[in-house]
């Protein structure tokens, strides 16, 4: 039964273990917020990718992101602080923020669209966006857009939740820097 | 000798109490925000404060427009040097002030890394890159400013009431809203 349950657990891990190489410094997940029609932006200084990729099978591709909550950016130092509140990340008690792909597909023109499973806050949603695949040097560079609501995931309770100050939409950008050949 | 029934152009007269209200509601507003703590309310109040405070950016140029293309009413003869020399520096110094104060207030934003966008409508181009510590800096340079306007606005007050009252040379008439 324990064996079963190491070789499931090892056939789930297998794909990560040819996954490429992610220069994290040249990576970055960052977002966009409205406030009062402001663009706002932010970003997490701290995450783990692990990212498979080809061109030539983009529907082989998998992407799996590990955010720590608690290296949030924002402007000021007082936005940070109160990012982390209960209101907002809760990051005492969801200290990591995850991606797990579910499917890639080309979508033509160079471009790809991604789809996966998004959990803050404990909160569990679909998402999709398109991205771009570009060679940079050593690195191939994989760019999106993924705009998501951010009630849908609790971010911003209470009085937050008015979104004629803050907007419910919210624009998570990423870029994840692959070393080719690697 | 002057003509004692003599006023200020009309646009100079009009932008001298609109701006007179409008900066007493921004300053207000702006100590108002300074002690809140963040809430979404803030966020509006700091927005409206920073939308008065460009629109007051944008009247101080009509104003100085309307200062230069007409001629201002001569001072009471019975003015002296002395006095006459407080007077122009005063003026000056409000006028300085009306251009540092909103202009501190809208560096401090882009430091901040939070563009202005004029009532939700526009941005305004951001003047400086985004810096916290000089955020900070431009924060403690807006409130400085801040008082020293205050400050001036007081002497500014106490003198006009002086004429009034002291004086009695009808200087106040010079900026009365209608014709006698
Ligand atoms: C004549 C125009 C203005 C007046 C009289 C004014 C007055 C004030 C005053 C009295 C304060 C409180 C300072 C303190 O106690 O520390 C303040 C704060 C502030 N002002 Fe202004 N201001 C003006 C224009 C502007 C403009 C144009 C902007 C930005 C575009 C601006 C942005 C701010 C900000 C961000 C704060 C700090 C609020 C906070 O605590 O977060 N102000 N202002």
């Amino acid at each position: 039964m324990k064996k079963t349950a190491l070789f499931a657990a090892a056939l789930l891990c297998a794909p990560l273990a040819f996954a490429q190489q992610v220069d994290l410094a040249q990576s970055r997940i960052g977002f966009t917020l409205k406030q009062l029609n402001v663009p706002v932006d932010g970003s997490f200084a701290r995450f783990s990718a692990n990212v498979v990729f080809d061109a030539k099978k983009p529907e082989a591709g998998k992407a799996d992101f590990t955010i720590q909550t608690s290296s949030i950016n924002l402007p000021t130092t007082d936005a940070v602080v109160e990012a982390k509140k209960k209101d907002w990340f809760n990051t005492a008690q969801y200290p990591t923020a995850r991606f797990v792909s579910t499917g890639m597909k080309a979508i033509g023109n160079g471009r790809y669209q991604l789809s996966g499973k998004l959990t803050m806050k404990g909160i569990t949603r679909d998402v999709s966006a398109p991205f771009t695949v570009r060679d940079a040097g050593a690195l191939t560079l994989v760019e999106g857009t993924l705009p998501v609501s951010r009630l849908a995931f609790r971010i911003g309770e209470g009085e937050w939740s008015d979104t004629g100050t803050i907007d419910d939409k919210v624009e998570i950008k990423f870029r994840v820097a692959l070393k080719r050949g690697a | 000798m002057n003509d004692p029934a003599e006023r200020y152009a009309a646009p100079t007269v009009l932008l001298h109490w609109l701006m007179a209200a409008l900066i007493v509601a921004t300053f207000w507003l702006g100590l108002t925000v300074a002690d809140m703590p963040l809430s979404p309310t803030k966020f509006k109040w700091i927005a409206w404060h920073k939308w008065l405070g460009v629109t007051l950016l944008g009247l101080l140029a009509l104003r100085l427009l309307s200062r230069a293309l007409t001629r201002a009413p001569a001072l009471p003869a019975t003015m002296g040097t002395h006095a006459r020399t407080m007077a122009r520096l005063g003026h000056l110094g409000l006028y300085a002030l009306m251009l540092a104060v909103p202009l501190s207030g809208w560096l401090m934003s882009s430091a901040y890394g939070f563009p202005v966008v004029y009532l939700q409508l526009f941005a305004l181009p951001d003047l400086v890159a985004k810096n916290e510590a000089l955020g900070d800096a431009l924060r403690d340079a807006h409130t400085v400013l801040n008082w020293t306007l205050a400050a001036l606005v007081a002497g500014h007050v106490l003198a006009a009431l002086k004429h009034q009252f002291v004086d009695r040379d009808g200087l106040m008439a010079r900026m009365r809203l209608r014709r006698r």
